[in-house]
């Protein structure tokens, strides 16, 4: 991700810095996928570790902070050096918050598998999340190698997991409407649909600062947006 | 005498906006610099802004100094040094036969690297310009200058109940500081500044810095640098000089956070070109 130093150990610095948004990313993509298994799999047994876990990306993303401190105070850095450093930072962030809205659909996932066995079944959160993960391990790969057009490609399919997760909404709706008893699962149901449509968010969150990274600005375009949840109501008539 | 150089262009005939319509306050063009047979600069076109600090950055050797010293012909004074292109101070060329060189240098001050006050009095140093170009009328107006200046210069509260001691007992920031007294006591439009902190300690250089900001709106100021926080402090532009060549020049917070050019992003990174 750039031309060597004169001074190396800045490059190490860097490299470090690099290193632990990987251990990051790779904890990020671990904790979501295990708490869409445990959904998936209608299995709790693994919810406690996954709600424990997170305790590790909190304190991996302060020691990434503290260092990325550590290295703009004693080097100084100038223009790109200064972007991924500053984009280390905010894709850290990022990663953090990735991994909260993990323990929360692992959270979330507990109360759907107790109160109701069907709504577990949701052929389509498979789809969105299947889908979110891929952009999560596409925009790791992309951060590793400072592969912008590969973050953009991510970046596009952030419309897709929108247009699912209004559908999931506007289904849940539904089947809600048709049956009060399963109105405690099926807004669990939501929240974790949710969940998962801002885990995309972050994803492409990353891509826009992986672009900022190589090209010094942000991408020209208006992020792709479909998610029309906000404006979807049960149908009365 | 081409002095006050005000006689700004306003309207040209290739159409291009006008010396006073960009604020432009120097205007070079093809500047070109030979020491003997080694050519240290090979055609500068930059334009510096009015009331605006410029800093020429580069590597040693790449011609930021040669550049700098350019704006006043004091290389006219180094043996086989012979300068080609132009340079217009507010639409003058001050190449022409017309203009009176020691003029030009007062109203184009300069202050080096080293503090180099003369061996006389803190009042002597400041009121030795007024004197020499026949600015003061009384004795009155003369200490009216010398205490315009040491405040401006920021160093009136420090200096004022010892003028008459020597400059030279005077910290190296305070004796840059009375340098910077002594250029402007001449009432100059640009101010060059070459290295001016390379000899300070943090705080000195700091006080150096404030000063600049303060100045630059009375004056335009060219600050040659080896120090990119320094440029990325003071400057409002940046000019990137390599080999001899102006390689890039935009706004200073473009410079330094998205240059357009790799050799300017290798420099200020301080990365292998």
């Amino acid at each position: 991700m750039g031309s060597e130093h004169i001074v190396s150990s800045f490059d190490n610095d860097l490299a470090e810095l690099n290193h632990m948004v990987a251990r990051l990313g790779g904890l990020a993509e671990q904790q979501f996928a295990a708490a869409v298994e445990a959904l998936e799999t209608r299995n709790t047994s693994n919810i406690d570790a996954i709600v424990e876990a997170d305790k590790q990306l909190d304190k991996l993303e302060f020691e990434l902070n503290e260092r990325a401190i550590e290295v703009i105070a004693r080097r100084s850095p100038m223009a790109k050096d200064l972007r991924r450093i500053i984009v280390a930072l905010r894709v850290a962030g990022n990663l953090e918050r990735i991994g909260d809205y993990a323990k929360n659909i692992a959270k979330r996932s507990r109360v759907i598998i107790e109160h109701e066995k069907s709504l577990g079944d949701n052929v389509s959160i498979a789809r969105i999340a299947g889908l979110t993960q891929q952009m999560i391990n596409q925009v790791l790969d992309a951060y590793a190698t400072g592969d912008a057009e590969l973050a953009m490609d991510v970046w596009d399919r952030d419309m897709d997991v929108d247009q699912l997760h209004t559908s999931i909404f506007r289904e849940v709706l539904e089947q809600i409407g048709a049956d009060s008893e399963r109105v405690s699962a099926g807004s669990q149901l939501l929240f974790v649909a949710k969940n998962i449509e801002r885990i995309g968010d972050y994803a492409t969150g990353i891509a826009e600062q992986i672009y900022f990274v190589k090209h010094g600005e942000f991408p020209s375009q208006t992020r792709p947006k479909a998610d029309d949840s906000s404006s979807s109501a049960i149908d009365q008539s | 005498m081409g002095w006050p150089f005000t006689s700004a262009n306003v309207l040209r005939k290739d159409g291009k906006m006008s010396s006073q319509e960009e604020n432009i306050k120097i205007r070079t063009s093809g500047v070109t610099v030979h020491y003997g047979a080694a050519q240290a600069l090979h055609g500068i076109d930059l334009d510096i802004r009015a009331n605006e600090v410029t800093a020429l950055i580069g590597p040693s050797g790449c011609g930021k100094s040669t550049f700098l010293r350019c704006i006043n012909r004091m290389n006219d004074v180094i043996e086989d040094c012979h300068f080609g292109g132009k340079i217009e101070i507010d639409g003058e060329d001050i190449y022409s036969g017309e203009i009176d060189v020691v003029e030009l240098r007062a109203r184009v001050g300069m202050v080096f690297q080293k503090p180099n006050p003369f061996p006389k009095s803190i009042y002597d140093n400041v009121a030795y310009g007024p004197r020499i170009h026949g600015l003061a009328s009384s004795k009155d107006e003369l200490d009216h200058m010398v205490e315009t200046s040491l405040r401006r210069a920021g160093l009136w509260q420090e200096v004022h109940d010892r003028l008459h001691t020597s400059g030279s007992g005077l910290s190296g920031g305070q004796q840059q500081r009375l340098c910077i007294a002594r250029t402007i006591a001449v009432d100059p439009n640009v101010v060059l500044m070459d290295e001016p902190c390379s000899a300070l300690d943090p705080i000195a250089t700091a006080i150096i810095e404030e000063l600049i900001e303060e100045l630059r709106s009375q004056y335009t100021i060219v600050i040659v640098t080896h120090s990119m926080q320094q440029a990325a402090r003071v400057s409002q532009r940046t000019a990137y000089f390599h080999l001899g060549h102006l390689v890039e020049h935009g706004d200073t917070d473009r410079i330094f956070t998205n240059p357009a050019n790799k050799q300017t992003e290798a420099y200020i990174s301080g990365k292998i070109g």
